[in-house]
């Protein structure tokens, strides 16, 4: 019974963080990075442990039409170690980047308040509480986004605002009728209320909680906001608000939603499947046309979510662990470039490539593990992308979607494209960059060489042994559909 | 069914609002607008016409009361909506601050 404490770990980490730390942010980093190698420990033991089963947790005891649970299954805890691997990170990224900004220990305060909203979404098993811990991460996402205290961060976080009260308006509202349909909140006894309902029914909800969880995700008619908060934000913010942030308020949500309570809907798979298209081509054009290097890493989480989404919608085994692969590699590869990105922003105190020149001299470690995630990302043979991109296209292709295969291609390619672009004028191409206004220190570097590595472990879970005890059993939870349900309720 | 539909007309005005108004206090105002007719809408999924008050008592009967879970809902997203509220005017006097002007058309350092 260890579902409680992944959000018990964070919250209790948060508050204890000020007690730690009086005028020296030492206590803080030192609580923190005990709590994010707890969580990551723990999560790991709960995906490996499960073999998947599924865990059930009551709170006080509750059954489950009165109460709320907790549930633990193969998906929720492959999703935990995905958000406790980069929230690690990013704090190793964090402890001397943060430090220049002149602040003390409130920044890991509110870095655990986000990592137990996240967790919270993840194991929660009832909606209205799911809504409760969304706005819990939300709320430490838009202060941290802001936390630099200069005019654009407050412009970014203040849209960003106003988008995550439209969008939880909307799914208050669903809620709201979902309540008034079944009389239940929990996301099992809601599935099964909802079979018995009319279709029309099934169109509301489902529509009312596309539009606000596609907000969180950022799909493409959505994503007015994500340039802005994730481009503005400070670079390990970045990389958690990119890497995890919108898949587990977002693809996570939709999936554990649309899949495992409302039972796949053919017509909200066809408008998976018309989101994710449009989100990659649309996406990385904007990209390729960025001079800030935040914000194009940015618009190329808009599209690379466009993959998780058109992978998504296919409701094929393939085209599903081709988006369970894609949401983990992406957190990887992303969040090492925002990594990067903001090594290159402390060395040269710019974010504009055209005022970058060759660094690979004066930064080799940046400079060669921004080429391993550049790599990934684009899908060259033997980095994650490519595996997960390539079981993506297989699946569109197997499903009777050829056009859309043709359109992640292209995709890829664009993706390629946009990233020759930052390797040729960010960090390689160019006179040589003389002299820095920065350093980038020893925990910045240890982040992104960890990550790097991930780059080429993770593609380690196509072969096939690895696949069986790693993919496999989330996908089975996915495609199992409402045996969820029964799953939860039965035991 | 009159009640619903004002309810959402109520929604539709926070939406119009927070869309059109350019001032950062009204689509402040318009964002707790939106989560006001929210709010209404889950009390009055949870209504029964001519219900009694839910408190279980000796010879009164569970069928007869309204629903008392949402309204415990409402309470604590009231609670979620003072706290964005709060935040967004922080973020608004900090932006007035640093712009000297609450005219979204004259806060542009970012584009798009």
């Amino acid at each position: 019974m260890i579902a409680p404490y992944f959000v018990i770990i964070p919250l209790l980490a948060a508050f204890l963080v000020p007690f730690a730390s009086n005028r020296r942010d030492t206590g803080a980093v030192l609580l923190s990075l005990a709590a994010g190698t707890s969580l990551l420990v723990l999560s790991a033991y709960a995906f490996f442990g499960l073999s998947g089963e599924t865990q059930v947790y009551r709170m006080s005891a509750w059954k489950l039409p009165i109460g709320i649970n907790l549930v633990l299954d193969a998906f929720s805890s492959f999703m935990l170690v995905m958000v406790s691997l980069i929230a690690l990170t990013s704090l190793v990224y964090s402890v001397k980047y943060v430090r220049r900004l002149d602040r003390d220990w409130r920044y890991y305060s509110l870095f655990m308040i986000l990592v137990a909203g996240m967790n919270g979404v993840i194991v929660t098993g009832d909606l209205f509480n799911l809504f409760v811990f969304m706005e819990i991460a939300l709320f430490a996402a838009l202060v941290l986004v802001a936390y630099g205290g200069q005019a654009h961060e407050f412009e970014a976080s203040f849209k960003y605002a106003v988008m995550a009260s439209v969008s939880a308006s909307l799914i208050l509202l669903a809620i709201a009728v979902v309540y008034g349909a079944t009389s239940t909140l929990g996301l099992a006894t809601i599935s099964q209320a909802l079979s018995r309902q009319s279709p029309l029914l099934m169109l509301w909800v489902g529509g009312l909680f596309l539009a606000g969880f596609g907000l969180k995700t950022a799909a493409m008619p959505f994503h007015a906001w994500l340039p802005d908060a994730h481009s503005s934000a400070p670079s390990p913010i970045s990389a958690m608000l990119s890497g995890v942030l919108i898949k587990t308020l977002g693809v996570y949500v939709l999936i554990r939603l649309f899949y495992n309570v409302l039972g796949a809907p053919r017509l909200f798979l066809h408008l998976f499947l018309g989101l994710g298209s449009v989100s990659i081509l649309v996406g990385v054009l904007l990209a390729v046309g960025q001079w800030d290097i935040k914000r194009l890493l940015a618009y190329h989480s808009i599209s690379q979510v466009g993959y998780i989404l058109l992978a998504m919608g296919l409701d094929t085994t393939l085209g599903m662990a081709g988006a369970v692969y894609h949401m983990i590699n992406h957190a990887v590869f992303k969040s090492l470039l925002f990594y990067n990105a903001g090594a290159l922003e402390t060395a040269l105190g710019t974010r504009d490539l055209r005022e970058m020149g060759n660094v690979s001299k004066l930064l080799p470690v940046t400079s060669a593990t921004s080429m391993i995630a550049s790599l990934s990302i684009s899908g060259i043979p033997p980095f994650n992308g490519f595996f997960s991109k390539l079981m993506i296209i297989v699946a569109a292709v197997q499903a009777g979607h050829p056009l859309l295969a043709l359109v992640a291609v292209v995709g890829s390619l664009l993706t390629l494209a946009s990233f020759m672009k930052v390797q040729r004028y960010g960090l390689r191409g160019g006179p040589p960059v003389e002299k820095t206004v920065g350093r980038v220190d020893g925990w910045m570097k240890t982040a992104m060489v960890i990550l790097a590595a991930l780059c080429l472990i993770t593609s380690l879970l196509v072969v096939p042994g690895i696949r069986e005890a790693t993919l496999d059993p989330v996908v089975k939870v996915i495609m199992d559909k409402t045996q969820y349900a029964t799953t939860v309720l039965g035991k | 069914m009159t009640l619903y539909v004002l309810c959402f007309a109520l929604f539709l005005v926070g939406l119009y609002g927070l869309l059109t108004k350019r001032d950062l206090v009204k689509i402040i105002l318009s964002s707790g607008i939106m989560g006001y007719a929210c709010n209404l809408m889950i009390v009055l999924f949870g209504y029964r016409h001519g219900g009694a008050y839910p408190i279980l008592e000796k010879g009164k009967e569970a069928a007869a009361m309204v629903d008392p879970l949402p309204q415990a809902l409402v309470l604590t997203s009231i609670v979620i909506e003072l706290g964005a509220t709060a935040l967004l005017a922080a973020l608004a006097i900090r932006l007035f601050q640093k712009y000297r002007t609450y005219d979204i058309t004259k806060i542009r350092r970012l584009s798009g």
